[in-house]
């Protein structure tokens, strides 16, 4: 057994092996290099605050932090305000990603319509979204659905965009090949453009998951009683930034978890193409 | 004389733009016979596969006709330049894509489907990616998702030219039998001389842009044995092969003068 182990080994060249070697000792050493980078933030803000180096009032420090976060756990007030701003932030994802794509596929399937339409397009593209949410406030008030509707008046127009052009782009052969098959533009649209578009559908989503993020928080600061946005804005107006800071860190592993779960996506995809 | 398949009469053709127009096409006027083998060579830019778009009702001709023997259905399958596979699908999955598109489905176009795939040789590759496949196999694929559609006249917008100078010897000689076994009526574009001499039984040879028929040559080919190269090595090759070669060369001589 020891015998054939080592004659396998020596089939290996040595130049490879400290190819390996070296190529997982890099890899080790920058996930240890991150870790310690986290640890001696944590450490040192601690320490500033233990030393009266930084106001915790202002600062806030680690271990007020972990208090507070664990006090939301204990009250439940952790599960209602980051269930509502999932919830939210799932919800305005799924009407972008499903609004731009029929509204793209619209806008490829008549070239009529598409040049109609991509003055006002470009327009709502380049507005910046935040100043629409006070007028959804207006009209819808200061409930679930203004947020999901904030959420999804900052990504769509942009998706919209970006999956047109993406369509566009497909080869104009193969619309030809389909039309001498028999099929006709819309055949044309399920058999060639779409499944040719998935690597963009998906990284598409990657940017939708993130700007849905952003406006449904911006629309939390402004019409919310519930949700982290609110624990933001309202902790912030009463002093309380250990609240702040607590929703901030929620927020980041959000985000983290959400673009991790589309990034798995696109993995499985390449892999299984 | 036999009921022609298909008879184009004065067909003419013009690009617009809105610097002008560009004229494609002029009085072009042929018949082509149940079974024929025809090529279609002229110089380059000249209209030819403008020609073959309007045969597959891709676009309309501005004025003329063509029509098509209306006796007994008659199917049209296009093959084009580049073979166009679906790279996300596999080799039998991109064959059944006609019958997909016109949804017909049906044991019988399945089991046509594996016995092509057997006579062309590719059994093996059923259920692999095109990425997978070498040029020369994938334009068989691609000749095969063609001949699912059942078609009576084919036409072949120079389905030769991605291929290297070997393979294509060698895919064109092989498709050509594979076309002539099966009987089927044949348009070829092509701008390779030799090619179109040693598939063809007539040639019609357009003039430069706007291009009309200037010659039809047809074809007779002594053949020694049945080997792939054998139509090249017939004793009247050389002699087509000039008498082609001159009738091209004279349009760039017009064109440069």
């Amino acid at each position: 057994m020891n015998m054939i182990q080592k004659t396998a080994n020596t089939e290996i060249s040595n130049a490879q092996r400290i190819y390996v070697r070296n190529h997982k000792r890099h890899h080790y050493f920058i996930t240890v290099m991150r870790i310690i980078v986290l640890l001696l933030f944590l450490f040192l803000w601690e320490i500033a605050a233990r030393l009266k180096w930084i106001d915790t009032f202002f600062f806030s420090s680690p271990t007020l932090v972990v208090t507070f976060f664990i006090e939301m756990i204990l009250d439940g007030s952790f599960f209602v305000h980051t269930g509502i701003t999932l919830f939210e932030t799932l919800a305005s994802f799924f009407l972008i990603t499903i609004i731009s794509l029929l509204f793209s596929t619209l806008l490829w399937y008549s070239n009529t319509f598409s040049e109609i339409v991509e003055p006002y397009l470009v327009v709502l593209n380049s507005l910046p979204k935040s100043a629409l949410a006070p007028l959804i406030i207006v009209w819808l008030g200061t409930g679930t659905d203004t947020i999901i509707v904030a959420g999804v008046s900052v990504a769509v127009f942009g998706s919209i965009i970006n999956l047109y052009t993406g369509f566009k782009q497909a080869d104009a052969e193969k619309l030809k090949l389909i039309i001498t098959l028999g099929g006709n533009r819309f055949t044309a649209f399920r058999k060639v453009i779409l499944p040719s578009s998935v690597p963009l559908l998906l990284s598409n989503m990657k940017v939708n998951i993130g700007l849905a993020l952003v406006g449904v928080i911006i629309g939390e600061f402004l019409a919310a009683r519930r949700g982290l946005g609110y624990l933001i804005i309202y902790g912030s107006q009463v002093f309380q930034l250990n609240m702040v800071i607590t929703s901030i860190i929620i927020l980041c592993v959000i985000a983290m978890g959400l673009y991790q779960c589309l990034q798995c996506a696109e993995h499985w995809y390449l892999k299984h193409k | 004389m036999k009921q022609p398949i298909l008879q184009c009469q004065n067909v003419c053709f013009s690009y617009h733009n809105l610097k002008g127009e560009t004229s494609a096409l002029t009085n072009i006027s042929f018949q082509i016979t149940k079974g024929e083998f025809v090529s279609i060579v002229g110089p380059s830019g000249c209209g030819k596969s403008t020609l073959l778009s309007l045969i597959a009702g891709l676009n309309m001709p501005e004025s003329g006709t063509i029509t098509l023997d209306r006796s007994e259905n008659t199917k049209i399958g296009y093959m084009l330049q580049q073979d166009h596979l679906l790279e996300w699908r596999t080799i039998y999955q991109n064959i059944m894509l006609g019958p997909e598109i016109n949804q017909t489905i049906t044991p019988e176009n399945e089991k046509l489907a594996l016995t092509l795939l057997n006579d062309y040789g590719l059994a093996r590759f059923q259920d692999k990616k095109p990425g997978e496949l070498s040029g020369g196999m994938k334009q068989r694929v691609a000749l095969i998702r063609t001949m699912m559609l059942n078609p009576q006249i084919l036409l072949l917008d120079e389905p030769f030219s991605a291929l290297d100078y070997q393979t294509r010897l060698m895919v064109s000689a092989d498709i050509g039998r594979i076309i002539r076994k099966a009987g089927i009526t044949t348009i070829l574009v092509t701008h390779d001389l030799s090619e179109a001499i040693a598939l063809s039984d007539r040639i019609l040879i357009l003039s430069k842009r706007p291009a009309t028929i200037k010659k039809e040559l047809p074809i007779t080919l002594t053949l020694a044995d049945d080997s792939l190269l054998a139509a090249r090595n017939a004793p009247e090759f050389p002699n087509y092969f000039s008498v082609l070669w001159k009738e091209i060369s004279d349009e760039y001589d017009t064109e440069n003068r």
